[in-house]
């Protein structure tokens, strides 16, 4: 039986559905999926054209993740535990904005698997400026011109975030890994607590590339190190995913159309200088170069 | 005393399934059954998990249903042993003139 039925809606080629369809699988479809509003809700559970294969509930923008708690603590009271896993699948915006009453979850620890499905905008009512969006992503709220070169301020660190609430398990994914996402997801239903992945998904219409590239554009972020993808357990750094030869940022940059303004005046060639230094940073704080 | 719930739309599961995609994209991808060894790539990656490797005539291959293969093209780019084409549908090979 399929754990995520064909025929959903997601665009050509949408990352966002290649994550979801390998959580489901990783997880044997033996879990409960909480969905606030954002693309995933808007694809799949339209009326009468449902496509979900596992038990599924739509909360509010805000409270998916104390829905969650809530299904969790019910399961335990119910003596149902062994049934599933109560996971999480929010959005950017959700998480990272709206959703951020995600803390209670972390205070409480409570049983929940949340995964942030990281498109780096609200894209699902055209591209909007979220705080997981990175510096100088020209989006409808924060469009390109004489004034403003895109986004101003850097990409909102929901992984120190949950690190510092001491959650048990912490980790970055993308979904051109699908291997990496099912060991993830394998592992963190092993734990017990509140645990926290976010994944890389590219966004086909949003970012401005083809489908045929998806696949590039999400593995040139991995290898310009500005989207880690690491691992910690109990707050200690477990793995990071080394990259062989890092690539300059602009080999990322170029294939978007969200940063093509970035090319055209000398001020963008500032920005571009600035994701460069983000990109370096990250690299020095997971140690992501591979040494010689 | 008598609560009335009100417990919102309930909908069955894999509805989706109905509602064929196929007629989406302007491609189609086809698969070389000469070069596909079967590794399963191609079946993670594809987002409307419309590829499933079965076996035809006593040899595992993938297979795409071009009921809800959207041709976004992300199994051509993942498939290492280049088994993988997109072939613009019949419908849009039209002579301009």
């Amino acid at each position: 039986m399929r754990f995520f039925g064909r025929g959903h809606g997601a665009c050509p080629g949408c990352g966002l559905a290649i994550a979801v369809r390998n959580i489901l699988e990783a997880l044997e479809g033996k879990c409960f999926v909480v969905n606030p509003t954002g693309c995933l809700e808007i694809i799949s559970s339209q009326y009468g054209r449902n496509a979900w294969g596992v038990p599924y509930i739509h909360p509010l923008f805000d409270n998916a993740a104390a829905v969650a708690c809530g299904i969790s603590e019910a399961l335990k009271v119910l003596g149902r535990e062994d049934e599933g896993e109560v996971v999480v699948l929010a959005g950017d915006g959700a998480t990272a904005d709206i959703g951020l009453t995600l803390h209670g979850m972390f205070d409480r620890n409570h049983d929940v698997i949340y995964i942030c499905l990281d498109n780096e905008a609200y894209q699902n009512t055209g591209h909007q400026q979220s705080a997981l969006t990175p510096l100088g992503e020209a989006t409808t709220t924060t469009p390109a011109g004489k004034l403003m070169l895109g986004k101003i301020g850097r990409k909102k660190d929901m992984v120190a975030i949950a690190l510092a609430h001491g959650s048990p398990y912490v980790a970055t994914s993308s979904a051109v890994l699908p291997a990496d996402i099912r060991r993830k997801v394998k592992k963190a239903a092993k734990i017990e607590g509140a645990k926290y992945i976010q994944i890389h998904c590219p966004c086909v219409t949003g970012w401005g590339i083809d489908g045929k590239d998806v696949v590039k554009v999400g593995n040139l972020a991995i290898e310009t190190a500005l989207y880690p993808i690491v691992e910690f357990e109990n707050g200690k750094l477990l793995t990071v995913r080394k990259v062989k030869e890092r690539k300059p940022v602009e080999e990322y940059l170029k294939i978007q159309r969200r940063f093509r303004h970035l090319f055209t005046s000398p001020e963008g060639r500032k920005v571009i200088e600035e994701i460069q230094k983000i990109a370096d940073e990250n690299a020095l704080r997971y140690g992501i170069d591979l040494k010689k | 005393m008598k609560i009335r719930l009100n417990i919102g739309a309930i909908s069955e599961p894999l509805q989706s399934e109905q509602f064929k995609t196929g007629d989406w994209g302007t491609e189609w991808s086809f698969v070389d059954r000469e070069k596909c060894t079967a590794c399963r790539v191609c079946e993670q990656f594809c987002p409307d998990g419309c590829i499933e490797v079965k076996e035809i005539e006593g040899k595992e291959v993938a297979v795409v249903d071009h009921n809800y293969c959207k041709g976004c093209g992300v199994c051509a780019s993942v498939c290492r042993y280049g088994a993988i084409k997109m072939e613009l549908k019949e419908l849009f090979k039209v002579d301009v003139c």
